[in-house]
């Protein structure tokens, strides 16, 4: 999915080689990202947003080109709201994620967009829509996209089941971005995890030291072991702060 | 009936002083002078029936179609002006289409019958055009759950537990009201609907036939006509049900 390892950075658009991660369990979704975003070799942002909301209960995970899907998630979610405005009910997820698949197919020789379109309504519960580049609809049980997630087919393969629950699902996200993190070098930095059910949504901030690591891997650096300075920055900044 | 809105009834973009627009008004008639529809909402589905009276023994049996599939969730009967009837449903079906390609999933009752409201009234606002002179029923089962809505001239769209309209509206709305549709199937809400036609069908000897069609659980959610053995024994309890009537008169 990184087209931007190009000869010259300046010709080379911004990327999100990316990770993103989806998966339906016992009551809703979970689903995550990677945060980073690379221009050639440049790490532009080690911490962006790659889930993007199209509604109350309808996200969209974002990989490929930054800015074509960053215009996606805005038009899709302009549709939407007026959708909704006409209906007076939610918007379903199926209708978001076909938005967004004919926005892919019809401008198929524009846009590089994989992505994946997540959410939770009231008439189908949690679902997972796969809607890669070219303009493919899927429905699944689970989906990943991005340039990471060539790394981690195996582990998803082998270790999702059906019906799990919250605990394990969110478990099975967070170990699929971190392996992919690991391997990929386009994909890195900062995990951010979404869990979707009826009652709400629910964001997991993970920063960078805390990102799982595994056998072999350098530790990461602390420079602050007894969390001070991050515990300061919070206060100043009165919240959320990367790490 | 001459002389009703003289001068303020020549187009439709003219009120008259007590507010009226005598142009949808003169609509409304061509539906109520036509022959009886009637729609049915029970607790597993729709149904809707309709009156068509055979204007001469050279037409084959079945033509003159009064209802019409809109999608396989949807579907529509017509009373009026049958020509303007078909252009409504036919814009029914161009909006249901299309919202099955933009939004992916069938378009819901309530959505569809707005749209076809807002269509209808264009008509009452412009001096070039005429109002349809149809009101379309609409018989609908999605997601949430089945349902009956009336568009007419004017464009308003209501939804109803039941309706009719045509010549025969008051009688027939007088016995949809002692029925109770909530704890009725739409099979008995079939044997009531052909009763309730053949008993507020003018008897002037005009041979007639019926369209009756139903979207329920029976039929998987799908609109269809109803089986020709069902239609044929809700005709001979409709027949028998006149004939006992008249015995007691």
């Amino acid at each position: 999915m990184d087209l931007s390892r190009g000869a010259s950075h300046a010709e080379a658009a911004p990327s999100t080689g990316t990770t993103i991660v989806a998966c339906t369990y016992k009551g809703g979704v979970v689903f995550g990202a990677d945060g980073r975003v690379s221009i050639g070799n440049y790490i532009m942002n080690r911490a962006s947003n790659k889930i993007a909301p199209l509604s109350d209960y309808i996200f969209l995970c974002r990989s490929g080109s930054a800015p074509d899907t960053q215009i996606i998630s805005d038009n899709v979610r302009h549709y939407l709201h007026q959708a909704s405005a006409e209906s007076g009910e939610e918007p379903s997820v199926l209708m978001a994620a076909n938005l967004v698949r004919l926005i892919n197919y019809n401008n198929k020789d524009h846009l590089v967009g994989a992505m994946l379109v997540v959410g939770w309504d009231k008439h189908a519960g949690g679902q997972v829509y796969g809607v890669p580049i070219s303009g493919t609809l899927a429905k699944e049980k689970w989906a990943i996209d991005g340039s990471g997630s060539t790394y981690i087919w195996g582990y998803c393969d082998s270790e999702f089941k059906e019906d799990m629950t919250r605990a394990e699902a969110e478990n099975w996200v967070k170990e699929a971005l971190a392996l992919a993190m690991t391997r990929d070098s386009s994909s890195g930095g900062t995990i951010r995890m979404y869990t979707l059910d009826g009652d709400g949504v629910h964001h997991t901030y993970i920063p960078g030291d805390q990102v799982p690591q595994f056998t072999g891997e350098l530790p990461f650096p602390n420079r602050d072991p007894s969390g001070a300075v991050l515990a300061a920055a919070a206060a100043r900044e009165g919240g959320m702060v990367i790490g | 009936m001459s002389g009703i809105g003289t001068g303020y009834d020549l187009s439709a973009t003219t009120y008259s002083p007590d507010g009226k627009v005598f142009q949808t008004e003169y609509a409304q008639k061509a539906v109520d002078n036509s022959s009886t529809v009637l729609g049915l909402r029970c607790k597993d589905g729709v149904v809707l029936a309709c009156e068509k009276l055979v204007l001469s023994k050279l037409l084959v049996e079945g033509s003159n179609r009064r209802i019409h599939n809109i999608d396989r969730h949807v579907g529509v009967a017509v009373a009026g002006l049958a020509p303007d009837g078909r252009m409504v449903a036919n814009r029914a079906w161009d909006e249901a289409a299309s919202y099955k390609r933009v939004y992916g999933e069938p378009i819901p009752g309530h959505v569809l019958c707005e749209r076809v409201g807002s269509y209808v009234h264009m008509f009452n606002l412009y001096w070039s055009l005429r109002p349809y002179g149809s009101t379309m029923l609409m018989a609908v089962y999605d997601k949430n759950g089945p349902a009956l809505y009336a568009v007419d001239p004017s464009g308003s769209s209501l939804r109803y537990f039941g309706t009719a309209v045509g010549k025969g509206r008051q009688a027939a709305k007088n016995e949809i009201e002692k029925l109770k549709l909530s704890e009725m199937t739409c099979r008995e809400a079939v044997l009531e609907a052909v009763k309730i036609l053949h008993k507020v069908h003018d008897e002037d000897g005009k041979k007639f036939e019926l369209e009756v069609s139903w979207i329920c659980d029976e039929t998987n959610k799908q609109h269809q006509r109803v089986p020709a053995e069902l239609l044929a024994e809700a005709e001979r309890q409709a027949k028998a049900a006149l004939e006992d009537s008249d015995m007691d008169d």
